[in-house]
């Protein structure tokens, strides 16, 4: 057992190795943009970010900043420069259409096995979906897997859009307990079976492996699950929380009291803003969509778009995400629309822009190395067009990992396919 | 830009009754008759044959087309006259710095320093933009209300493939919270659908979007009758393991053969009039059938069909399937690959409703575009931007700015003018409510929304929408914020949403 948890240690140092030796780059230097750091900082209004091998050198006002010999500039000029966005609930490269359950690694609902699914496995890199997605800005994302018959749904990974084959940023970056009425759902039909549920899997993991040697009696939890939870019970890996009720909510915390090392997020959330002060106080933060304000279901009743409001306001750290898992597989690149939301509905900007790139960058432990314009992080860089939160605004280039993406994608080529000024062309599009 | 077929009333032969007409105002169709009960009739013809000729009915039997009719009466409104905003008209111009007066429901008149009338409510435009109300073509509000739990899940009757005898009036829940989201989204009408489960789904229902207590109290008076079809995945996924069709080719079989039996329905009343016009006493009522109803309406042109198809192909495998049945597609939604198929759509004057950029949730959506509205647009097709959405419909003006954004992209001249004609204009023409409603002209419904930055920003709100000239939402007035019944003492009640 302590074999195999190493091991699976030393895949993820490797997997981690991979993705930041495979930015091989030239020197670049993005000049004359207004520099957005994460939304925090003060931006610059002409600045200039320099970057080589897959990481920031430098940034700052232009002219103060040295720019390597022979690096490649990148002229910004009347332009936005920001950090990569990082979408911290999607499961792009997950599917390739929707409702194709072949292709589609999301979820088993038939699996034998709960906590031990690893859904890094499942990730195809080379996805069409991946340059759909980061042509619209974002670099880097959470796959999050969704609970099958179990109420554990395993562990997601964090990843970028660059599509090169080695593009696991963290395997085992976060693990997924569906709770609410999905947890209830599936733990036998009662919030209170939910529980017992729960307490006997974290207690299985807890005497494991002595529960499941020849004497011992595990309860819940087959064997390779109970080995799996336990860098969740040590506290490496955050526990997403799929929740929305307030008194879910109340739940979540008050089981994670009881096992302070435990890193519980809120995922979800509508009715977060109800006990926003606890929240707060217990440091728990919350993954939230701004968008829905409907009682879609009983749990959510209190659904409001002065969610994310009031959950800064109360100083609840928060992430804005695609985090009811609509949507997630396809439209992580719709996180800029989800944000300029949450400044139409009364967020600054600032904290809307920090909300998709630095926070969740620093709920999911990576703050260190993304999320924000820094010498040292990772040269996920965007240069837009105009304020990245506005519908009119696209990127005009894309960095990863310090290497430029290009925006071609494979809806790219359909227009250019299909372009009305190529009506009258006499031969089929497909020779096109 | 095409303009879809509007109802028309369809006389027949030497008759005053309308066969089926669909898409007249409540009261445009007084005479009608029961349908006697094929025994009834039997046993009211055996008694005729012993009668004098003269207690021969005086009227055929006809059947009325407006049963549920519409009891929507605007709600009260004083003269307003909103000052100095910029006012999109709907269908393509963008006029800075105008007033526009609204009186007894009606826009009255537009223009530069008009002067306010006695008593008048001068709402200030400055900065601000006023547009037509959105005008969602497709939407499951009230049929599939929220909360989402199992007990509302009223839009598909997904018991058998042609469910034509199904309207979706009779499953809106009045109360379903979103249309109050809706209105704070600008939002003054919408087509309430069924599913798409089914080939023939049902009758679409419009509707204005006003608190009421019932479905009638929402209707749209004098909307035509809509009818919802779908193409592709849905109803083969459906029934492919039921008893068909499974295939996209058992789709086509089961269409033609129910236009097939609808040509048959038609031709048996029309036999049924032509022999009463000559030998009242000796001619019998066929039985009524709802299913053949509305395929009968669609046939006489009376009933508009809205068809659920993604691909390019089988939306020409549709328009070949209406010309040889001689009906008219009014509209394709969902309508993901119309950019593959922009000209034809242009030529056959067929209206598209597109998402932005919403893709890939299924196969048949997997060739989605960015493009694809200003693609339709630029060939001169009628554009329309849907929702489908209990969410999507509350900005709907933000899918219209994405789409306006990456035709221009592409290098297509668009106005935001003409962008707005794809929320107003061409929804109302696809819906037969233009002549009413979908722009801002006089003598045009004073269905109206006041924005408070350009409606293409994700920035902008709705701050004040008008339906009929009745201020039915203010975003800063907690008393124009209707409060559904559900959602009365409940968590959260009485929050901006």
């Amino acid at each position: 057992m302590m074999r195999k948890s190493m091991m699976s240690g030393l895949l993820c140092a490797t997997a981690l190795l991979a993705a930041t030796s495979a930015a091989i780059a030239e020197p670049v230097a993005v000049t004359g943009g207004k520099i957005v750091f994460d939304g925090r900082k003060a931006p610059i209004d002409n600045g200039t970010v320099v970057f080589d091998n897959g990481r920031i050198l430098a940034v700052g006002p232009t002219g103060t900043v040295t720019i390597p010999k022979g690096a490649r500039v990148v002229d910004a000029s009347g332009k936005w420069v920001t950090p990569g966005l990082f979408d911290a609930f999607t499961r792009v490269g997950l599917a390739e259409a929707g409702a194709d359950d072949a292709s589609n690694d999301t979820v088993a609902r038939t699996a034998k096995h709960s906590a031990a699914l690893d859904l890094s496995l499942g990730f195809n890199p080379r996805s069409s979906v991946l340059p759909i997605t980061r042509a619209e800005g974002v670099t880097r994302i959470a796959g999050v897997p969704e609970a099958g018959a179990s109420l554990l749904g395993g562990y997601g990974f964090v990843a970028d859009m660059s599509g090169a084959g080695a593009s696991i940023t963290k395997a085992k970056a976060l693990f997924l307990v569906e709770w609410g009425e999905g947890g209830a759902g599936r733990a036998g039909g009662s919030r209170p079976a939910a529980n017992a549920w729960l307490e006997a899997a974290f207690s299985d993991a807890e005497r494991f492996p002595a529960a499941f040697t020849g004497s011992g009696e595990a309860d819940v939890l087959r064997r390779a699950d109970a080995e799996a939870l336990q860098p969740v019970l040590r506290g490496e890996v955050p526990i997403f929380f799929r929740v929305n009720r307030a008194s879910d909510i109340t739940q979540v915390l008050a089981m994670v009291g009881k096992r302070p090392k435990l890193r519980p997020i809120i995922v979800g959330g509508a009715e977060a803003w109800v006990v926003a002060r606890e929240l707060a106080a217990a440091k728990v933060p919350v993954l939230l969509d701004p968008i829905p304000n409907l009682p879609e279901a009983f749990e959510s009743l209190g659904a409001t778009r002065q969610n994310v409001t009031r959950l800064a306001e109360a100083g609840v750290t928060f992430a804005i995400a695609h985090a009811t898992g609509a949507d997630a597989e396809f439209q992580a690149r719709l996180l800029p629309q989800l944000a300029g939301n949450a400044v139409a509905n009364g967020l600054g900007w600032g904290a809307a822009f920090a909300a998709i790139t630095s926070a969740p960058a620093e709920i999911l432990g990576l703050g260190g190395q993304l999320g924000t314009l820094a010498a040292g992080k990772i040269a996920d860089v965007v240069v837009w067009d105009g304020d990245p939160l506005e519908l009119s605004s696209s990127p005009s280039a894309v960095f990863i990992n310090g290497v430029e993406t290009g925006l071609t994608t494979r809806q790219t080529r359909l227009r250019d396919r299909y372009h009305p000024t190529r009506a009258s062309d006499p031969l089929p599009q497909a020779f096109r | 830009m095409s303009r879809p077929v509007r109802s028309k009333s369809v006389r027949l032969p030497g008759k005053t009754a309308r066969l089926l007409a669909c898409g007249i105002g409540a009261g445009a169709l007084l005479a009608f008759a029961f349908a006697p009960p094929a025994f009834a009739a039997k046993k009211k013809k055996d008694a005729e044959a012993t009668k004098p000729a003269a207690d021969a009915p005086k009227e055929p039997v006809r059947v009325n087309a407006n049963p549920y009719p519409s009891t929507y009466k605007p709600l009260p409104s004083g003269v307003t006259l909103i000052r100095n905003a910029t006012v999109f008209d709907g269908v393509k111009a963008v006029l800075n710095g105008t007033d526009v007066l609204i009186e007894g429901g009606k826009i009255s008149a537009i223009g530069t320093r008009l002067a306010a009338p006695a008593g008048a409510t001068i709402v200030d435009g400055t900065g601000k933009f006023l547009t037509p109300g959105i005008i969602d073509a497709h939407s499951h509000l009230g049929v599939y209300p929220t909360p989402s739990v199992a007990a509302h899940s009223d839009g598909n009757e997904a018991t058998a493939p042609n469910t034509a005898e199904v309207w979706a009036e009779h499953s809106l829940w009045p109360h379903d919270p979103g249309f109050q989201r809706a209105r704070a989204g600008g939002v003054t009408a919408m087509q309430i659908l069924p599913g798409s489960a089914n080939l023939f789904g049902g009758r679409g229902v419009t509707v204005k979007n006003v608190p009421a207590l019932t479905a009638q109290g929402m209707k749209f008076p004098g909307a035509p009758y809509t009818i919802k079809m779908a193409c592709g995945e849905n109803p083969k996924r459906v029934y492919g393991q039921k008893a068909g069709p499974s295939t996209r080719m058992g789709n086509m079989a089961a269409y033609r053969a129910s236009w097939i039996k609808a040509q048959g329905y038609v031709q048996k009343w029309d036999k049924y009039y032509k022999k009463f016009a000559d030998k009242p006493a000796e001619a019998e009522a066929p039985e009524r059938d709802l299913e053949l109803e509305t395929l009968a309406g669609v046939l006489k042109g009376e009933i508009l069909v809205h068809q659920h198809c993604y691909r390019a192909d089988e939306m020409a495998q549709i328009l070949d399937m209406a010309r040889e049945f001689n009906y008219k597609v009014t509209a394709f939604h969902h309508a993901v690959e119309s950019y593959k198929l922009a000209p034809v759509l242009a030529k056959e004057g067929v209206c598209s409703m597109m998402w932005a950029d919403w893709w890939g949730f299924k196969l048949e959506s997997y060739d989605g575009i960015r493009e694809n509205i200003p693609f339709v647009h630029a060939a001169g097709a009628c554009a329309v931007v849907h929702s489908d959405s209990e969410l999507g419909i509350q900005r709907l003006n933000q899918e219209a700015a994405k789409a306006l954004s990456d035709g221009r992209k592409a290098g297509l001249t668009i106005s935001d003018g003409e962008a707005w004609s794809w929320l107003s204009a061409n929804p109302a023409r696809s819906l037969g409510i233009f002549d009413k409603t979908g722009s801002i002209e006089p003598g045009k419904a004073g269905d109206v929304t006041l924005w408070s930055a350009h409606p293409f920003s994700v920035y902008a709100k709705a701050e004040k929408v008008f339906v009929d000239g009745a201020l039915v939402y203010d975003q800063t007035d907690r008393t124009r914020q209707a409060l559904s019944d559900f959602e009365l003492g409940q968590i959260g009640e009485g929050d901006v949403k």
